[in-house]
């Protein structure tokens, strides 16, 4: 318990962040149109690639000779890139296609 | 490092933005340009700037060459990937954002035993700084982005149809199980680490919890899948959405880690964000998320088998020249398209046909509803590809507002959506789901592939009705058949 409490006190920004963090995505897509679930979904997908930041920190401190851990590593920051690039290149097509009826109506 | 902060700041600001930009159908192009934008410049920040204790970060090679290859793949396979199949390959991507995330915890770990000097006992005692939470939050790493990467890939490899549902006796009692050993397994290893050393009374990890640690990334891993395999069907956008916010959580486990405040909010912003995804999914079908996660489908279908036999009373052919001969009388026309539409890849083939109806003046219109396709809003994606004008496509409170005037309703390949069960028997496993009412018009023609049950395993009333005529085979090379027609007429 006393472990916890410390913590806490010691990442108290970092757990505000959370809390704060958690309404705001609610309430940020709060009112969003089905039409728009599947390239939202999808977006939210790409954003939370961000994951990849903590493969390219990991990687960049791994030893130059620890050959299993860079192999780890490089695999880690692949898969992220592919998170990343993947989804926002798939959300845009997906949205693309609905501009493009937009054009031609107006 | 300061520099590095403003980045992390405008970084985290882009993804709020991006987010909210991206769910209204306006700005959602832009939004999504944006948290692109703000995602590359906290790359290369994190690339350029990032140093701990005053140490930059090295290996650039690898880290570029991950990059470049990843950057590569990623973009051909998402230009490539047909508009039929994109429910996969988000779900494949955020199975590749999970194993990440398992990586960067699994590297975490072997970081603190590589650095910790080994007794002769084999005993890892730690130099650093190491506490029960910071454990806690490798292992919730390990175990979260593990289950999101397996149970990612058991739902690509259902979408694309190479992985059937799975269901077995017991199977909800055995994934308790799984997860109270997770758990137990989990907490178990938290308090004990970092422990003691009672030869040497250093502080540190036992050489049995380096066993002990990769032990649960297998569990994991096996849960993931266990958890996905009895999903079926309709419930599976939910699912992916669930593993969606699983590994924004994740993202987020990271971002403690390394006290880093891009991925915290990043990640917390779609775990909370995919969340509410995911309730507001389930209550377009009218289920509780805990009733999706039990499988009530799955578990149901033995049981809806029996009443099928009992219920099946005849139904009614149609030849596709009568069908042809009735749309072309017809003043309104109204199309339901579902996944039989877009597993044929018929969208063009079927503007095809709305465009032949409206040259010999009839009133096309489409009625999607929320779930139509694959994945909520897959379905008015599929139809844009094929031009068809934003306008025609109706949302289901609207299109139920105009079944009584429509003549025809041509039904591809939509079952549990327009299943009347779903109002009139509350036994029915889908009672209460929103569905399109196209009984209320006047005649009903349902094009299916045969009379197998749809996703939800359970008959559907409707194709029973003398309303109703059956149009059987293969939606695109109906459709084609019902355009030649046509145009002969």
């Amino acid at each position: 318990m006393e472990t916890i409490i410390s913590w806490i006190a010691d990442n108290i920004e970092m757990v505000y962040i959370v809390i704060l963090s958690i309404f705001l995505g609610v309430e940020v897509i709060g009112r969003v149109p089905s039409v728009l679930h599947t390239p939202l979904m999808s977006g939210a997908n790409a954003i939370h690639g961000v994951v990849i930041i903590g493969a390219i920190i990991v990687m960049g401190r791994v030893d130059e000779t620890n050959y299993l851990a860079l192999i780890i590593g490089f695999l880690a920051v692949v898969l992220g890139t592919l998170n990343v690039v993947g989804g926002f290149v798939v959300t845009d097509r997906m949205l693309s296609m609905f501009n493009k009826k937009k054009g031609k109506r107006s | 490092m300061t520099l590095l902060a403003i980045i992390y700041l405008i970084g985290s600001i882009t993804f709020i933005l991006g987010l909210k930009m991206l769910s209204h159908p306006d700005t959602a192009k832009r939004g999504n340009l944006i948290a692109a934008a703000g995602m590359t410049i906290a790359i290369f920040g994190t690339i350029f700037l990032y140093e701990e204790d005053g140490v930059k970060l090295q290996n650039y090679g690898w880290i570029f060459g991950a990059l470049i290859l990843g950057t590569v793949v990623g973009t051909i396979a998402a230009r490539r990937v047909k508009m039929t199949a994109m429910p996969e390959m988000v779900s494949l991507f955020n199975g590749m954002g999970g194993a990440c995330a398992m990586l960067i915890s699994v590297l975490e770990f072997k970081h603190l035993v590589d650095h910790a000097p080994v007794t002769e006992s084999g005993f890892y005692s730690l130099t650093a700084d190491v506490s029960h939470l910071h454990v806690l939050i490798i292992i919730a790493g390990l175990v979260i982005g593990s289950i999101s990467f397996s149970g990612s890939m058991v739902a690509w490899g259902k979408l694309n149809g190479s992985v059937k549902d799975f269901v077995y006796k017991g199977q909800q009692y055995i994934n308790l199980l799984l997860l109270g050993l997770l758990v137990v397994g989990s907490a178990y290893f938290i308090a004990t680490t970092p422990t003691t050393d009672v030869a040497s009374g250093a502080t540190g990890i036992s050489s049995v919890h380096v066993y002990f640690f990769y032990a649960i990334a297998a569990l994991s891993l096996l849960y993931g899948v266990m958890f996905v395999f009895p999903i079926g069907g309709a419930d599976m956008p939910v699912v992916i959405s669930l593993l969606n916010s699983f590994t924004g959580v994740a993202a987020a486990c990271g971002g403690f880690l390394y006290n880093n405040q891009v991925m915290l909010t990043g990640g917390i912003l779609v775990g909370a964000a995919g969340t509410l995804l995911t309730i507001l999914m389930c209550k377009a079908m009218n289920r509780s998320l805990l009733n999706v996660l039990l499988g009530a489908f799955g578990g149901n279908t033995a049981a809806s088998g029996a009443t099928a036999s009992v219920g099946g009373g005849t139904t009614k052919e149609i030849t596709l020249n009568d069908t042809a001969v009735v749309m072309a009388y017809a003043s309104k026309v109204m199309i339901v398209p579902g996944y039989g539409l877009a597993v044929a890849q018929a969208q063009h083939v079927c503007h095809e046909l709305e465009k032949m109806l409206e040259e010999r003046g009839v009133e096309v219109k489409y009625a999607i509803h929320p779930v139509a396709g694959r994945m909520p809003g897959h379905m008015n994606v599929l139809l844009a590809e094929a031009d068809v004008s934003y306008e025609k496509l109706l949302e289901m409170e609207q299109a139920n507002d105009e079944f009584t005037s429509t003549d025809v309703v041509l039904i591809l390949g939509a079952n549990d959506v327009v299943n009347p069960a779903a109002k009139t028997d509350p036994a029915s496993p889908i009672y209460g789901m929103p569905i399109l009412e196209v009984e209320q018009s006047k005649h009903v023609i349902v094009n299916k592939r045969s009379m197998k049950p749809g996703y939800a395993g359970i008959e559907n009333m409707l194709f029973f009705q003398p309303k109703t005529s059956m149009l059987f085979g293969d939606a695109k090379a109906v459709l084609q058949k019902l355009v030649a027609e046509l145009k002969e007429m």
